[in-house]
């Protein structure tokens, strides 16, 4: 909208006043606290997909032989590696957190006529996630 | 019935990959991230980590994880890169680099997986 | 608790300013006062031309909606001795991401566009002749739907969501929950002629469920829990439409 000298011209369209139409910063996800908190969590997904990038990099030294894998744990324990990778934990569980607590919104479930408050809803899926983290543990700690 | 988009098919893919991601993430990243890295728990050896590679029940869990959560990274990346960076004009870029990423990543680990052992 | 507040007030003349610029006033503070009583006070001492919506002062109209301290909130539900404590100013502005005509004044043409495009109404083709009586709702089919009916259109949500300020085309929460409204309703056969506007970009897969609307929302509606739950019906739709194709050149 082109900013017009205000003398004593009125602003008008073509069938009204001249409305005010604010911009939307590209910073807007900066300023609020829950739009912050949302963008963090999206951003859990790169750290996802990070999580991936990392696996397909330990799939290749397994099958690369021993010594292929050997450098491949060295590279892990380098402090810049494990610091990322405890960022990276920090999001992944950032991730699983909100996302447990939202996805009963998505589905109401009923229980006799009545709805069944979120909590308990989200409860299985945390005893399900705790289940299967000591199955996996126990499998590759053998 | 009136035509919809067909968002509703990334849409399931996204949501599957996010659980995945939120069941299966968490502690195979721990351990060989953190864990083990730091000695706080014995790393196993190359030949249980193969032994257990060669179950094909294992090669398919490690190729749904890593499959869906790549395709669940794709959705969600595309959708804050239009709302955070407001490039939504650069629509069909992004839509390919997203989601061509999930598909390379999905057909790289699908390939690993097969010829492991 | 401090005996005035200071409130900075958005100003906004479109026969003088370019753009909004804000103004300062000093309001008493009374234990039961609400940033209404505070505008009200100021437009009868001292200055009459400040403009704003309200209309029933209790939170059923939906009409005083407006930014307080960066906050989309009922201005007759906000209270004065809330800010008044931690000696904060009070910033009221217009509700974001709508056009402003003047002050506190927002434009509202589009929004109710967007309400229309969701077919609000029971659409019911065969409907039964009178005399066969009136239609009957268990308390458990009226629950389905009940609290996607309490919205007032206050447009606190459209103010919260950040998809609608990035993309006005955005259909929106309140006109997506009304949608589910209906949608979720026995009375209403409508469904089908709902799912072009809403399994559609600019409806519910605009949403990335931020979950602000929701927060802010007066009247406890649930906006974004309504989506959510629509995109489960489309994706139903959607296999729906490639194993059973109804008809694909009916209606």
């Amino acid at each position: 909208m082109t900013t017009e000298s205000t003398t004593r011209s009125y602003h008008y369209s073509e069938f009204h006043p001249r409305w005010y139409r604010p911009r939307v910063s590209v910073y807007w996800w900066l300023w609020q606290r829950h739009y912050l908190k949302f963008i963090l969590r999206e951003i859990s997904s790169v750290f996802v997909a990070g999580f991936v990038v990392m696996t397909l990099f330990q799939l290749a030294a397994l099958k690369g032989g021993p010594q292929a894998y050997a450098d491949f744990v060295n590279s892990l324990a380098s402090p810049i590696v494990i610091g990322l990778n405890v960022i990276a934990f920090l999001f992944v569980m950032f991730h699983t957190i909100t996302w447990f607590n939202l996805a009963p919104s998505a589905m109401p479930v009923r229980l006799g006529g009545k709805r069944l408050p979120a909590f308990l809803v989200a409860a299985p899926s945390y005893v399900l996630w705790v289940a299967i983290s000591v199955f996996v543990s126990w499998l590759i700690l053998q | 019935m009136q035509k919809q988009s067909n968002e509703a098919f990334f849409w399931v893919l996204f949501s599957a990959g996010g659980v995945v991601a939120a069941l299966l993430i968490p502690v195979q990243l721990f351990l060989f991230g953190i864990a083990f890295p730091l000695g706080w728990l014995q790393a196993p050896t190359y030949d249980h980590l193969m032994s257990l590679v060669r179950m094909p029940l294992v090669r398919l869990y490690l190729f749904v994880l890593c499959s869906l959560s790549l395709f669940h990274w794709a959705h969600r990346f595309r959708y804050t890169l239009y709302d955070g960076l407001r490039v939504k004009h650069l629509n069909e870029v992004i839509f390919t680099l997203c989601y061509g990423g999930a598909v390379l990543g999905t057909i790289l680990a699908g390939y690993l997986l097969w010829t492991i052992a | 608790m401090a005996d005035t507040i200071t409130l900075e007030i958005a100003r906004y003349s479109p026969e003088r300013d370019p753009e909004p610029h804000f103004q300062s006033f000093q309001v008493p503070v009374h234990k039961e006062w609400v940033v209404l009583d505070a505008l009200n006070h100021i437009k009868d001492t001292e200055d009459g031309s400040l403009s704003y919506r309200w209309s029933c002062r209790m939170g059923i109209c939906g009409s005083c909606g407006m930014m307080v301290n960066g906050e989309p909130k009922l201005t007759c539900a906000t209270f004065l001795s809330d800010y008044a404590k931690h000696g904060s100013k009070i910033r009221v502005e217009p509700l974001r991401y709508f056009p402003v005509v003047r002050d506190l004044v927002t434009e509202l043409s589009e929004f109710l566009a967007k309400l229309k495009k969701v077919k609000p109404w029971l659409i019911h083709p065969n409907q039964p002749p009178l005399a066969q009586g009136e239609f009957l709702q268990t308390p458990a089919q009226v629950d389905r739907y009940k609290q996607y009916s309490m919205c007032i259109n206050c447009t606190l949500c459209y103010a919260a969501c950040p998809v609608v300020g990035l993309d006005p085309i955005f259909v929106g929460p309140a006109a997506l929950a009304l949608a589910q409204r209906y949608n979720m309703d026995s009375r209403d056969q409508g469904s089908d002629d709902r799912i072009a506007v809403l399994a559609h970009p600019d409806g519910i897969w605009g949403c990335t469920f931020v979950g602000e609307c929701t927060r802010v929302c007066p009247k406890h509606v649930d906006p974004a829990g309504a989506i959510q739950q629509y995109k489960l019906t489309a994706v139903l739709e959607w296999i729906k439409s490639f194993v059973m194709p109804k008809g694909a050149d009916a209606k």
